[in-house]
């Protein structure tokens, strides 16, 4: 183990103290704030998002807009439990409208009983299972059929757009049994814990904290096996690898579809904190949001991701309060910045710092900014497979 | 004519007929309103009917709201001096309540003996009254002269109630306009309701032969009273009600046609929308393979545009962006014709204002990025954020209301199909600029140089273009066909900071669809899912439903032919 990993381990694991252990325990002594500590979940939740955006984008080199997709999903699936057990307890039930104790939701609509894929719900494990399975059978047809055709890049970008796009229509309509424009609110209980009591919701917080350590650490790992490898030579030249005698799609398939789960159990916590989820979360410039983290922070990097997502929501919800209208403005400022200036993110300062040092004591011919290597190029990109890129 | 009164009375027919009479319509109403009778007034204004002069249906009107008096002129001792003159009062009122009087027969002035004008109050007046069966006779009269009108919409109104009315004496009346009506659709029109009338005919088999009639004339306003027909009928004559259910089927076959026609046409014009939103998009992105999520925003560029131009033409505006300063657009002040041409003038403003912000956004941002296409897409999307944001500080995040040119709004009929001005109007739009971009892009040494920078950059470079410049001048372009798109959406649909994001998604999926670098592959594929749009919302009954059909296919078809329907040959590896 070299040094630098130590160093990162070390890292990880203090993080995961402060978030998992101090956060909590600051919270319980009222010093944290329960709001203070629920937006902290949400912002983890959203690093759990950026995770997988960067799975796909900084180490396989598939762009998806439609993460944000899978992260609802998985918030769905959840949800669809959370409000069966949140229906006896609901407004109609509490004045008798609604013996079957369905979702209040359903009741305002004129159902009389559940529909039947709503009813395995009940149980909270197969409701776990489906977290997982939707959004990974989601994936892995269209991967399936994306990457069978080898649709690639910007094709494969506009695509997941559209997919996203399509389903978020589908879920808006109110004959989808799915909440419609309102989607799943009013959550109870989990567990048969209160779910809005600060307790429940700091178990949440701790739940979530050593799951994105958990995530970080299996990503990490994964990015150093052999597959790892095949996947960052898939970024940077897909058909070398083909040549190679690798099978690509598989490689791409399997990336697309583990970033599915990962963001779907990004999802289904984010609805267990957040309590509410509605159509909108996948609409697509959600996704689109959570590539930003990703860019802002650093792609190519897991650190990066993680570091977007915090630092990024941080400052919406300071610019939302202080700033009001003009933040969008500060957002799509900011982005802009780190495309141009800054493409290997805050990740990336560091060593464009000592980049910088190393060529002030030994000038060099600066390239182009039309000519800035892509952040992955120290990978072994050479000038011939660039070329191939900008004929795309 | 006015030998033969009960003729008239009858047939009322010849438009004509008001010049041979001695008297004008204004003079006969002036007598019926003198007539003490009730039996004359009530010929007299018989005698009306078939006449088209346009001031009987003014007058009777105004006849039957009670305002016409009848003046009883006296001498100084205050007895009367001669008949009772009809009148009506004149608009200035003064202080004592007394208004101009004004002769019914001549509409001049009423005069005393010293020739002065009369000036009289309403409330000393008698006003002349009508009864019950007068006002019946003024119906049959105005029913009649509706007939007659000069404008073909109402009288294709007229005739319709008419036939609704199901009034057998009606019969003669229209037998008679169809021999002298000229325009077929008011001819088609009393055929129907002739037929409509005999529905309630005695006779079963005129009941049938007016049935049959219907059928073949493709009736659909009829298959109400053809339904009742045939339910009252299905026990007691099994053969009328067979013969309406023919009619019913002939006219359900009529029905599927003037759908399936209007549906087309709608799903034409909707691909000519997506077309329009779309070729802007497919040079930027289509033939230099730049991800402009700005794209919509540009379209939002030239939509305000043409709005601050119909406010300039018209009453001003004062924008007060992000509440720092405020300044004033100047008022033209026009309307009418004047303000309508508007529109004339933001076609083209909006193409430069849109081409202007382009090349400032290639300039400032894109032409560091050609190297990074993905890359671009972020930072474009960056700059939709703060132009929405602009969008919403300047204008207000509500939408803004533009105003339809008179010339855009309105619809005609043919075959039962409606067309819409405004959407005819898209179609030919779309057309007109398909072949300005062709022109442009084939026929000019611009388009030349267009072409050889997007083939092959480094071999153009080579040979001298100024690559740099064709990008600019090519973005420049395609941004402004996405403010002319913004233009013409201003007349169709909403303007607001959002109006770019709500359509973005299905301009990239026209262009991947079409094959990106082809435009017409663009063309094909806008009126492609503008028809299935249209289709699938005609049969399923839900828009979104239709929508998300739509997007369904479009990801099936790219597995069948992942680079659009028009492939661009390349010999690069990863093309």
């Amino acid at each position: 183990m070299t040094k630098r990993s130590k160093l990162e381990l070390c890292g990880v694991a203090l993080a995961t103290l402060l978030l998992a252990v101090v956060f909590p325990l600051l919270n319980a002594h009222g010093v944290l704030s329960d709001f203070t500590l629920n937006l902290w979940g949400k912002y983890l939740c959203y690093a759990i998002l950026a995770i997988s955006v960067d799975l796909l984008w900084g180490y396989t080199g598939l762009l998806s807009l439609g993460q944000a997709l899978f992260f609802s999903l998985g918030g769905y699936m959840l949800g669809m439990h959370l409000m069966l057990l949140a229906g006896p307890m609901g407004q109609y039930a509490q004045s008798g409208q609604n013996p079957h104790g369905l979702p209040d939701f359903m009741v305002f609509l004129g159902h009389t009983f559940l529909p039947w894929f709503w009813k395995p719900f009940r149980s909270f494990s197969f409701a776990l299972a489906m977290v997982f399975v939707l959004p990974g059978l989601l994936a892995l047809t269209f991967g399936y059929l994306a990457f069978r055709s080898r649709i690639k890049g910007v094709y494969f970008s506009i695509l997941t757009q559209a997919l996203t796009y399509a389903v978020a229509l589908m879920f808006f309509r109110n004959d989808m049994v799915m909440g419609g424009n309102n989607g799943f609110t009013d959550f109870r209980t989990v567990l048969g814990f209160d779910i809005r009591s600060p307790a429940t919701q700091r178990g949440l917080f701790i739940a979530t904290s050593v799951l994105l350590a958990a995530i970080y650490l299996g990503c990490r790992w994964l990015s150093r096996t052999k597959f790892g490898l095949v996947q960052r030579a898939v970024r940077d030249s897909e058909t070398r690898v083909l040549f190679s005698g690798y099978a690509a799609a598989s490689y791409k398939l399997f990336a697309f579809v583990v970033s599915a789960l990962i963001a779907s159990v990004g999802g289904a916590l984010y609805v267990a904190q957040v309590r509410i989820i509605n159509p909108s979360e996948m609409w697509p410039d959600k996704s689109l949001e959570a590539v930003v983290w990703c860019a802002v922070g650093g792609r190519g990097t897991l650190i990066g991701p993680v570091l977007g997502a915090l630092g990024v929501n941080a400052l919406k919800s300071w610019a939302t309060t202080e700033l009001a209208d003009l933040w969008s403005i500060l957002l799509g400022g900011l982005f802009i910045f780190f495309v141009l200036f800054l493409p290997k993110g805050i990740a990336g300062i560091p060593a464009m710092l000592s980049n910088a040092l190393r060529h002030r004591a030994q000038p060099e011919e600066r390239p182009s900014d039309a000519a800035l290597p892509e952040p992955q190029a120290l990978t072994g990109r050479t000038a011939v497979a660039e070329k191939q890129e900008v004929e795309v | 004519m006015c030998k033969w009164p009960l003729v008239t009375l009858l047939l009322g027919l010849l438009a004509t007929s008001g010049a041979q009479c001695a008297q004008t319509a204004r003079e006969t109403i002036a007598r019926a309103v003198s007539a003490e009778d009730p039996a004359e007034q009530q010929r007299l204004v018989a005698s009306l009917a078939g006449q088209s002069d346009p001031d009987i249906a003014r007058l009777l009107t105004s006849w039957k709201e009670g305002e016409f008096f009848l003046y009883e002129p006296v001498d100084a001792e205050g007895s009367p001096r001669g008949p009772k003159v009809p009148v009506t009062l004149g608009e200035d009122k003064d202080a004592d309540e007394k208004q101009p009087a004004l002769r019914l027969d001549t509409a001049q002035p009423l005069l005393d003996e010293k020739v002065a004008p009369v000036r009289l109050a309403a409330g000393d007046l008698t006003s002349a009254d009508t009864d019950a069966d007068l006002r019946l006779a003024m119906k049959d009269v105005l029913e009649a002269f509706a007939l007659t009108d000069p404008l073909p919409a109402r009288r294709l109104q007229a005739i319709q109630q008419v036939g609704f009315a199901q009034d057998a004496a009606k019969l003669p009346l229209l037998a008679a306009r169809l021999d002298q009506e000229k325009d077929t659709a008011a001819r088609k029109a009393i055929r129907e309701a002739m037929a409509m009338v005999r529905l309630k005919a005695e006779d079963d088999s005129v009941k049938i032969a007016a049935c049959a009639e219907l059928g073949r004339l493709g009736s659909i306003p009829s298959r109400d009273l053809l339904n009742a027909l045939a339910r009252d009928f299905a026990e007691t004559k099994p053969y009328v009600a067979a013969a309406a259910n023919d009619a019913k089927g002939r006219i359900a076959d009529h029905l599927w046609w003037v759908n399936t026609w209007g549906t087309v046409f709608r799903g034409f014009s909707g691909g000519s929308v997506l077309l329009i939103i779309a070729i802007g998009l497919a040079i930027t992105f289509g033939l230099m393979g730049v991800i402009n999520m700005a794209h919509g925003e540009l379209i939002a560029v030239g939509a305000y545009t043409t709005y601050l131009l119909q406010c300039v033409f018209g009453a001003g505006l004062t924008l007060a962006p992000f509440g720092l300063f405020s300044f004033s657009l100047p008022a033209l002040n026009l309307s009418g014709r004047a303000y309508d041409a508007y529109f004339a003038f933001a076609l083209p403003l909006s193409f430069v204002a849109a081409a202007l912000v382009g090349i400032a956004l290639e300039r400032g941002i894109i032409r560091f990025l050609y190297r990074r296409p993905l890359e671009s897409l972020l930072a474009t999307w960056g700059v939709s954020l703060v132009f929405q944001q602009i969008f919403r500080s300047v204008f207000g995040a509500n939408n803004v209301q533009v105003d339809s040119p008179a010339w855009l709004s309105g619809n005609f009929t043919a075959f039962d199909v409606t067309f819409g001005w405004n959407r005819l109007f898209v179609i030919a739009f779309a057309g007109a600029i398909i072949a300005g971009t062709w022109l442009i892009l084939n026929k000019t040494s611009l388009g030349l140089l267009i072409r050889a920078v997007m083939q092959n950059r480094q071999m153009a470079a080579c040979m001298g273009v100024r690559t740099e410049r064709v990008n600019m001048l090519t973005f420049g372009f395609g941004s402004g066909l996405a403010g002319l798109a913004g233009a013409f959406l201003s007349q169709i649909g909403n303007v607001g900071p959002g109006m770019g994001q709500d359509r973005i998604v299905d301009a990239f999926m026209t262009v991947v669809v079409g094959g990106v670098g082809n435009l017409f592959g663009t063309v094909l594929s806008a009126l492609f899912i503008g028809v299935a749009d249209q289709s699938l919302q005609q049969v399923l009954g839900n828009p979104v439903l239709g929508k998300i059909l739509v997007l369904g296919g479009i990801i099936l078809f790219l597995q069948w032919r992942p680079a659009g329907l028009f492939v661009t040959s390349s010999r690069s590896l990863e093309g």
